[in-house]
Order: structure tokens, then sequence, then C-alpha cells
């Protein structure tokens, strides 16, 4: 009964062009964890997995009126195509945010404005990395990065770090040790505050450290500092940035302290690096966006930025400690260091569970959260996920982590049930 | 929600019978049932496989097959096609909301460019007020929700007590498709080969013992074995199984998607689907399309990611085999007491006997979907394919 069973065979290639893709987009595939986030996004569901910025109390009627005189006066320009370099006066804005971590010697010619930090780290990689090159990086590490450095082939060799951040003395063995095996180490790519997703602080004490290894050995550190004022208590750390200017390509971002809509970060490189991201800039997205740009300065012209900024840290403390708290009371038995600032909680589940694998039923429980197997290129990470408590109300975020401890406690029955053995030294 | 109610008012005081004969039934499939092991599950399967039989020998007979040129003329009779409001349902909270929105989007972009006016909603709280307010009420709809509470018959039964005509089978064929295992038995009754299997829910494990069941699965059964959840699509928390060691994992897996696990014979051949769409009874047999992937495995990868993965339309079989596959479906279709559209997936075996894995009542649509792929390589054209769907739906003024 086949419709017209004399017609040939035909072959229909799934995609005809699968043998044409360049080896970069091998990893760029569709997974059922990737499908399953769709759900995060529906109200039923708490979402303990995104890094979106809390904006319900953003200035909107304010900022738009303002928005509204901009472009009465200066629509000619914000519809224009601007500077690869960044609108000038963003470049000379970035400079008093950048002295309350301790970055003082920069002048607007050193800026350079990308399309948020996620494309500043697809620049930087692209002029200093070829394939098969290293980059050192904490481990666990920001997911974001470690897309960039899979798409340009980059071997990304972990770092040990601990509540104190990055561990020296482990940056400089492993330094000597790509070494011996021959590999071009290429830079030390870090987040030194509030780590994404471990929540650590790299400790005072060791900064002055870890950029003398990084100076004795001649790697480039690659400094990647978007939560850096968000500390819950205000206090700000010296940049890496601030104890080196040859060495340091430091890159902070507009995201999470303003909004991420926008899509406006900068970088601040020395003269060589800086010329070579201003071409990669320019070749691969022609200029910024003077639009958005334009957005972020009368935002910063006409509000009182820091008092914003002190709001959202106050708000951020107050969900994490709502956290903290549900974490006490649901899941005793799990392991995690309080952050002092920033979105996310690094979450270690008891042995035997494997966090990937648990997700579907979080999701039928409807909470979400990203497996730690995602903060890793090698597999590991499976033991630990990421919780960001910077989206939802505190309220919401205890009924997310009252439904995360009766998935954890389901999966442990079953895991305990098909495999005893593998949770065993655990209570 | 609306799973509770497995009959509503229309369905007892019997709504207009649909040209297909499918017959009143009195064998009511509820969720508790399909949800419940074996037992329970084989006696409802029966009663529906017997009226499936009853019904099925009649509806061959009466029901000629469709041609290009039936559906040709149908679509030309979707005159007023911008003044009808259809509304394409998709999303929902499902493990396969993501893919549920690809083809609800596909769907409604080929309907609009044949020039009806569509709409999507999500399944959500806002949805029961747009279908009963005048001013957004459609006059039909095609649900496109896959996974639970959309191919389980939920929607649908929420959609009868709407008195909302609908694209696809009704709430209780719905249910009977969707339970892998019941699915597996009506059609075993109506003649089908499909491969051994057993049901069994983690309880099973937790109180008899995890080894001695598996050592007596691995007795019956052996190896290679496919686990899968008995309940939802796009081969999520499916695993196949070659040695021991991967048993607990794969059910580990498996159980994390849902509280029962089919745990069925691997049989290796021809992996190929069929899809089936009918006009008012009258069946259009899609060309069977064989799927062939470089791990031999059709995983969720495969199936979302525009790949390596090839098709074949038709399926390189025999005359004679394509023929089997081709009936083995429509007998799948009748059986279960499917309407509209549907996708079966077969495993050819090395006799060339098919094996029926499953039947879909919410088949993917999205690009790289099947059924689409098949209609295209047959030579459709999708938007008058759908047109003539929505159309034959328009046609028999269906209250259900
Ligand atoms: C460590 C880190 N770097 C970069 C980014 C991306 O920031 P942007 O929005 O500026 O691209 C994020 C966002 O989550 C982040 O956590």
């Amino acid at each position: 009964m086949a419709d017209d069973p004399n017609i040939a065979s035909k072959v229909i290639k799934n995609d005809p062009w699968y043998s044409s893709y360049a080896t970069r987009a091998e990893q760029m595939r569709a997974s059922e964890i990737r499908a399953l986030f769709a759900v995060a996004n529906r109200p039923e569901v708490v979402s303990l997995a995104g890094g979106m910025p809390y904006l319900g109390r953003m200035p909107f009627d304010k900022l738009a009126d303002q928005l509204g005189d901009m472009l009465r006066s200066k629509g000619q320009v914000a519809w224009q195509y601007g500077s690869a370099q960044g609108d000038p006066h963003l470049r000379e804005d970035v400079l008093p945010i950048m002295e309350l971590e301790g970055i003082k010697d920069v002048q607007p010619d050193d800026v350079v404005i990308v399309n948020g930090s996620q494309s500043g780290l697809d620049l930087i990689t692209r002029i200093m990395c070829d394939p098969g090159d290293v980059v050192l990086a904490e481990a666990p590490n920001y997911v974001g990065a470690l897309g960039v450095f899979q798409s340009f082939q980059v071997d990304v060799v972990n770092v040990a770090m601990d509540g104190d951040g990055l561990i020296p003395e482990a940056l400089e063995e492993t330094i000597l040790e790509q070494r011996r095996q021959g590999k071009a180490v290429k830079f030390l790519y870090t987040v030194p505050n509030f780590h994404n997703p471990a929540g650590a602080t790299m400790s005072v004490e060791r900064r002055p450290r870890v950029i003398e290894i990084a100076r004795k050995y001649h790697v480039l550190i690659v400094e990647d500092n978007p939560y850096g004022l968000l500390a819950f208590d205000g206090q700000t750390y010296p940049a890496l940035r601030s104890y080196d200017s040859e060495g340091v390509v430091y890159l902070s971002s507009f995201s999470k302290i303003i909004a991420p809509g926008m899509r406006v970060a900068w970088m601040v490189a020395p003269p060589g690096i800086r010329q070579k991201l201003v071409l990669a800039n320019e070749s691969a997205i022609l200029c910024p966006s003077n639009m958005s740009q334009m957005t972020i300065t009368t935002y910063l012209d006409n509000f009182d930025w820091k008092s914003q900024i002190n709001d959202y840290r106050g708000m951020y403390k107050e969900r994490c400690d709502a956290m903290d708290e549900a974490l006490k009371e649901y899941l005793p038995y799990c392991s995690w260091l309080k952050p002092k600032g920033g979105f996310y909680i690094w979450l270690q589940i008891p042995k035997g569970l494997n966090a990937k694998d648990m997700l579907p039923r979080a999701i039928t429980a409807k909470v979400a959260y990203v497996s730690g197997t995602a903060f890793y290129d090698n597999g590991e990470g499976a033991d630990h996920m990421r919780l960001s408590f910077c989206y939802p109300t505190p309220d919401r975020i205890r009924e997310g982590i009252r439904r995360l401890s009766t998935v954890i406690e389901n999966e442990l029955a079953t895991v305990r049930l098909f495999e005893p053995d593998s949770g065993k030294e655990r209570g | 929600m609306a799973a509770k109610h497995s009959k509503t008012p229309r369905q007892q005081t019997g709504g207009k019978t649909p040209a297909t004969g499918k017959a009143k039934t009195t064998a009511s499939v509820t969720m508790t049932t399909v949800a419940s092991p074996d037992a329970t599950a084989a006696t409802a399967a029966g009663e529906v496989a017997k009226r499936a039989r009853r019904t099925s020998h009649r509806s061959t007979r009466e029901s000629t097959p469709f041609t290009k040129d039936d559906v040709l003329s149908l679509a030309s009779k979707a005159t007023k096609r911008a003044d009808k409001s259809l509304l394409v349902i998709c999303g929902g909270l499902s493990h396969e909301r993501d893919v549920s929105i690809s083809s609800g989007h596909r769907v409604q972009g080929f309907l609009e460019e044949a020039g009806w006016t569509v709409h999507v909603h999500d399944m959500d709280s806002s949805l029961l007020p747009y279908l009963t307010d005048e001013k957004t009420r459609p006059d039909l709809v095609w649900p496109l929700l896959h996974g639970a509470n959309g191919e389980d018959g939920s929607i649908r039964d929420v959609l009868e007590m709407a008195e909302l005509p609908y694209i696809g089978s009704r709430a209780k064929a719905s249910r009977t498709a969707w339970s892998k295992p019941i699915a597996k038995n009506v059609v075993r009754m109506a003649g089908l080969h499909t491969p051994h299997s057993v049901t069994l829910p983690e309880s099973m494990f937790r109180e008899l013992g995890v080894e001695p069941v598996i050592d007596m699965l691995l007795g019956s059964l052996g190896l290679p074995l496919f686990i899968k959840p008995t309940m939802g699509g796009s081969a999520m928390g499916c695993t196949m199984v070659t040695e021991q060691s991967q048993l607990t994992q794969a059910l580990i897996n498996c159980f994390a998607y849902g509280d029962v696990a089919l745990i069925e014979q691997a049989v290796t051949g021809t992996e190929v689907s069929v899809s089936i769409l009918e006009f008012d009874g009258h069946p259009l047999v899609l060309p069977p399309l064989e799927i062939w992937t470089p791990s031999g495995t059709y995983d969720f990868e495969a199936r979302s990611t525009p790949g390596p993965t090839e098709f074949y339309v038709p399926a390189r079989l025999d005359a004679k085999t394509t023929q089997a596959v081709s009936d083995a479906a429509l007998t799948a279709h009748r059986a279960l007491g499917l309407r509209d559209i549907s996708r079966t997936d077969f495993i050819v075996d090395a006799q060339g006997q098919p094996q029926f894995l499953e039947s879909n009542v919410a088949p993917g649509m999205t690009d790289t979907s099947l059924l689409p792929q098949s209609a295209l390589a047959a030579g459709y054209n999708l938007p008058e394919l759908y047109t003539a769907l929505v159309q034959s739906v328009l046609n028999q003024k269906r209250t259900d």
C-alpha cells in the first residue's frame, strides 16, 4: 500500500552538508540535556540553572524617557556604524568602574569594547591559539569559555583550585609539566572573583603569587571578571590587572552589573595585543553596536549606578542566604562552599549520583540545575551541580531546593538499589 | 488534571462516529491501567484489541486508500482558508518540549504558507480561556504536543470536553498507543510481530531483589536488550545493552524518565518508519522510510542534530517486504484505533519480518522528522498535504 511502490529508493541526507563541516563544528550538537532545558523558562519550573541577572528593579520608565531623548538628539550616530574599538565616550566611562578594583593606569585608548565578554574570549583565543595549543584554566571552568576553547581546538589543561581560588603551586607545576611535554602554553584563563561555577574567590595573598609565576614563565593571564563588583558585603578585591599591565588581558562586562541584553563588555590589553584585538573585532563584527553602547552610556551618565549595584548586592545576598539555609535544611548531607558574592553555589552531591543522569527526574519535579559535567571538557563533574540564586526570589529558591531534595532522594534510592556499592562511603 | 477524566460527557453520549468506523468503546483504558504493570494492562489490551479487530476488518474493506490526486483535489476545495482560525498547541512541560515547539512552528509555517490563519499556543494556564473565549476560540486545533499530557491523551480529553474539533487520534486511543507495552499487546493480537519484552516497574526490582530479577531477565530474553521508559519519545532514556555490565546503568537512566521500564529483546535489522495520514477514514500510507545511522542507533542526538543520519525512501526492501511493512503500519493504526495521523516504527528483522516497536499519535513534524521527510520524498508539497488534512477534518464537522 506504499504510495507508489515503483519509485526508486532515494537517499535523503539528514544534513546534505554534513561532510563539509570544519572539524571545529564537530562538538556543536544537540543533546538530550540541552533539550530538557526547554522547560526551564516555564513559570512552573524553578530554574536554578541560568545565570540571568535579576532586572525587576531596573528604573525602566525613567530610562525609557532618557533613551528617547538620546535617540532624538543622537539617533543618527546611534543607528550608524561606529569604531571597531568602541565608542570613545564609553571607553572613558569604564575607567572609574575599573578603579574600584584597583586598576588606575588605564586610558580610554587601552580599552576595546566587545560584544559581551563571550565575544572577548573568542577574540583573545582567536589571536593567541593555534589548534593543539594549551590554555590553562581552573577546573571546573566557565562553560562559555570551554565552548570557545573547543571551537578553536585548544587543549584545556586544568589547574587545581580550592576555596581560595587557583592554587599557585599547582599553576607552576602545571606550566612545568606542559613545558616538559613540549606544549605551547598560550595563556592562563582565570575568573578570580566569585567564580562561575565554583563560587570561590582568589585570596588577596595568592594574587601576586599568580602574577609572579605567570611572569616567570612568560604565560599571559586572561582575567575574566564579570562579578567583581557583586560581593555581598561590598568589598572589592584588587584585580590581577592592577598588579601587572604587561602580562594581563582584562575582561569585564555590563552583563551582570547592569543588564546582559545590550551585549556590551570591555577589554584592556597591552598595546600589541590590543591592536590585534581591534582588528579581530573588526573582522568578526565590524564594530560593536552603537545603539547598545549609547544605551549603556545613557544609563551610566544619568543614573546613580553605584547605588543600583549596591541594591543588587543586597538582593543577591538575600537570595544566597535563602539558598544556603534551604540547603542546610533539605540537603544537609551534600557539601558546598557559601560564596561571598556572585551568582552560584557549587554543590557536591552524594557519592554514586550522577547529576547529568538525574536531570530528567529534576525536570519532572519542575526544578532545573546545570550538571557539573558542563564545566569540564573531560567528562568529570558528574558529582557536582551548579545552582544559581540570581534570578528566583527567596521563596522560589526554597521551593526549588525542596524539590531538588526529593529528586536527590529518589535518585539515591534507585542508584542504591541497582548499584549498592557505588555510594558506600557516604551516609 | 485532564487525565482523570477517562470518560467525558461527550464520550458517554457518543459523538459522531467518524468514517473510520471506530465503534464507541466500552473498554475504558484509563491512566491507571496504563501505569499499572502487566496483568491489568494485558486485560485492557485484550479488550482494546478485540474491538480493534472487529472494527479494523470492516474499515479496511470500506475505506479505499487515498491517492495523490485525492489529496490535491481535497486541498483545492479548501477555498476559505484565511477565514478559518486554526490553533496549533505545542510546548507543554514534558521532556520533549523543545521538539514539540519545533514541530508546532514548522506546521504553523506550512499552513500559513498555504493561506490559513494559524495561531500557536503553549499548554499553560492561559490555554483554556483562549479555547473558550468567543473572540479566540479556534475552528480547529492541531495538538502537536509530544510526551506526557500531549501524546497520552490528556489534552485530547480537554479538547473533547471543549467540543473543539482537532486533528489526530482521540484521547483513549492516544492512551493506548502512548503505553508501549499495551500497544505491543494490542498489535500482537491483531497479528503483528513485536520483539519479546517484559515490563517491569522499579518497585518490582525492589521487592524481588535486583540480582534474581536480572538473572531471570537475562535467562529469558538474553542479550542484547533495549531498555526504554514505557512512555515517552525522542529515544530519551533509551539504552541499547550489549553486555550485562551495562544493564544497571541503563535501568537507572530509564527510571530517571519514568517508573516503569520496557525491557525488549534488541532485534537487529533495518529500522523502518511508516507514516500514515487519513482522510475521513481513507488512509494514505506514505512510503516506508529507512533510517541509517553510522552508530546503528537512532538516538536523541541522531534525531535532533542534522548530521550523518541518512534516510532511504522508500526503504531498501524488496517489493514484498515493503508491502508487508506498509500493511503492518496500517494494521497497527487500525488496531490501536488511531485517527488522522500516525507514525509506526519497525525493525525489519533478518527474516524480512516487520517487528513493531511503537506507534506515535503525535509524530515529530520538525525539519529532520520522519513523517515530513517521507511525504517530501513521495512528492508531496507539505502545505497542500497538511491543508488536505485540515480540510478533511473540517468537512467532517466533528465535535470531538
Ligand atoms: C565567567 C563568565 N565570563 C563571561 C560571561 C559572559 O558574559 P557576557 O554576557 O559579557 O558575554 C559569563 C556569563 O555568565 C561568565 O560567568
